[in-house]
């Protein structure tokens, strides 16, 4: 496994780039390790990576029904910032922020992080109280906000629809410069040759079909590649947590939802920076191709299909035109779904289960990407020292029946309105 | 798009309807004193994968609430009652 440098590029380069090694091995499963993570996205092998560097566990296996890297890794927009204000959240997505900042260097491998900022509109007097509000939450916490007018939105972003016939008039924004977006298969792949190089066995096509059971405590998972026992077992598949707590014999608060996402044609550079409409659940960048980069709202239904239908794609193209008139003519080039664990609260779960040796990471509605890094870290914080670390001290199962829920938007027990 | 056959109104596009959740959740009955089952009636869901009884309002159509029977790993739908009969 050889270092990546500027020396390595220019090596390669006189070697016709044809003696890189393979970035991780392929190892088959030995019959026990330490610690097995279900699911090969971002959250598990950040777990994986932040085990062996910060808890010194490296006897430790991540495995993967599919590849790493497949699931919503794959199907999210990229987005990542750090403006949340519930106690619980504001903390845990700044921590994330920190390490998504140095990640690249960690890593030795390029995520692409690319702090561009990102704007919440606001198109109401209401809002914009509610946005001073949150801001000033951040202030307080020490994370940059700012909150602008309109006249500084309009002279920072004026392709958005400023005219006298605007459905929602922009009124201004809050805006969190450190935001941005990140290569999302780079923070798989990175996290996977950082996590193997400290030993982790990366297992794919590897599906579990039950747990090892002994005297009421999971100790290992049956495989479709053999049984793998194990000292702890950590869940990070979510989108099909509720899949597999139902093996372990779990009742969880998570629905199971679709979200679509969608690109269009390239254009030359127009979005530098990331927009959030305040007036409909829609989200715009431009990718480093030039595509730009759109998501919206849940199909509202539960689904485990990863395929959405064509109402959400015309109103998520209708907020679009609302926001940029100018996209009206622009063409889709492809779209895609990902299914959501979405949470009785909109907040995720990172926490021991009910049952010894199963350790549960999910419950991330829309938020999975962003919080790659602080997931990883406080999941394998838990699962090391059987507590939580204080970031995610409140992402516990029972959060429902003490009546502390995590619900930013207030919108109740609804897991297809958060 | 899901097309729901209404049994007052005939098929229509899921469009013309509101989601409504779970249809096996059951409230507990008003006097149960006890937490456990309210805790689980407002937060916890079997959210199967595979087939899946759930709500709809026709809410710009006949407004009535319906069970409809639904795969959630394919989308398919099967039958579709309204909800004071399927209770």
């Amino acid at each position: 496994m050889s270092h990546y440098s500027a020396f390595s590029v220019f090596r390669n380069a006189l070697t016709g780039n044809r003696q890189w090694p393979r970035a991780w091995r392929d190892p088959h499963p030995k019959p026990e390790y330490d610690v097995v993570i279900v699911g090969a996205g971002g959250h598990g092998l950040a777990t994986a990576y932040y085990l062996a560097r910060e808890h010194g566990i490296h006897n430790v296996a991540v495995i993967e029904k599919g590849w790493l890297g497949g699931g919503n890794t794959g199907r999210n927009t990229t987005i990542v910032r750090s403006n949340y204000m519930m106690p619980g959240n504001t903390m845990f997505y700044e921590r994330s922020m920190k390490l998504w900042e140095d990640l690249s260097q960690d890593l030795n491998y390029n995520v692409m992080i690319s702090q561009r900022g990102q704007y919440n509109l606001c198109h109401s007097p209401a809002q914009m109280d509610a946005a001073r509000r949150r801001g000033n939450v951040m202030r307080a916490n020490g994370i940059d906000a700012d909150l602008f007018g309109r006249a500084e939105v309009k002279r920072r972003l004026p392709y958005l629809d400023y005219s006298a016939s605007a459905r929602f008039p922009i009124h201004g924004a809050i805006f969190q410069s450190r935001a941005g977006t990140a290569r999302h298969d780079a923070v798989a792949w990175g996290y996977a040759r950082a996590a193997d190089r400290q030993g982790v066995d990366i297992i794919q096509q590897c599906e579990v079909t039950g747990y090892i059971w002994d005297d009421g405590k999971i100790t290992g998972v049956e495989t479709t590649r053999g049984p793998i026992r194990a000292g702890k077992v950590g869940l990070a598949v979510a989108g099909h947590t509720g899949h597999l707590a139902d093996m372990a014999g779990l009742r969880l608060p998570i629905e199971t939802h679709v979200l679509q996402a969608y690109v269009t044609e390239p254009l030359k550079p127009l979005v530098d920076t990331v927009i959030s409409f305040g007036a409909a659940h829609f989200y715009v960048s431009q990718s480093d191709k030039g595509g730009l980069v759109l998501g919206g709202d849940l199909d509202g239904y539960n689904s485990y299909a990863q395929k959405g239908g064509l109402p959400m794609v015309e109103h998520t193209l209708a907020s679009a035109k609302a926001l940029m008139p100018s996209v009206s003519r622009l063409k889709l080039l492809r779209h895609w779904a990902g299914v959501m664990d979405m949470s009785m609260d909109g907040s995720p779960f990172i926490a021991k289960t009910s049952i010894d040796g199963l350790y549960l990471n999910g419950g991330w509605c829309y938020g999975g990407f962003k919080a790659t890094p602080a997931s990883g870290w406080c999941f394998a914080h838990t699962i090391a020292r059987d507590e939580p670390h204080k970031d995610n001290a409140e992402f516990t199962l029972n959060r429902f029946e003490r009546g502390y829920q995590i619900d930013e938007k207030g919108v109740g027990p609804q897991p297809n309105a958060h | 798009m899901i097309r729901i056959d209404c049994p007052v109104c005939g098929i229509r596009d899921e469009s013309e309807f509101t989601y409504g959740g779970d249809a096996t959740v059951v409230r507990p009955a008003m006097g149960e004193a006890a937490l456990k089952p309210w805790i689980d009636y407002v937060f916890m869901r079997d959210n199967p994968r595979g087939a899946h009884r759930e709500y709809w309002h026709h809410v710009v159509g006949c407004r009535q609430w319906l069970v409809l029977e639904r795969d959630t790993l394919s989308h398919m739908v099967g039958t579709c009652s309204l909800a004071r009969d399927a209770a």
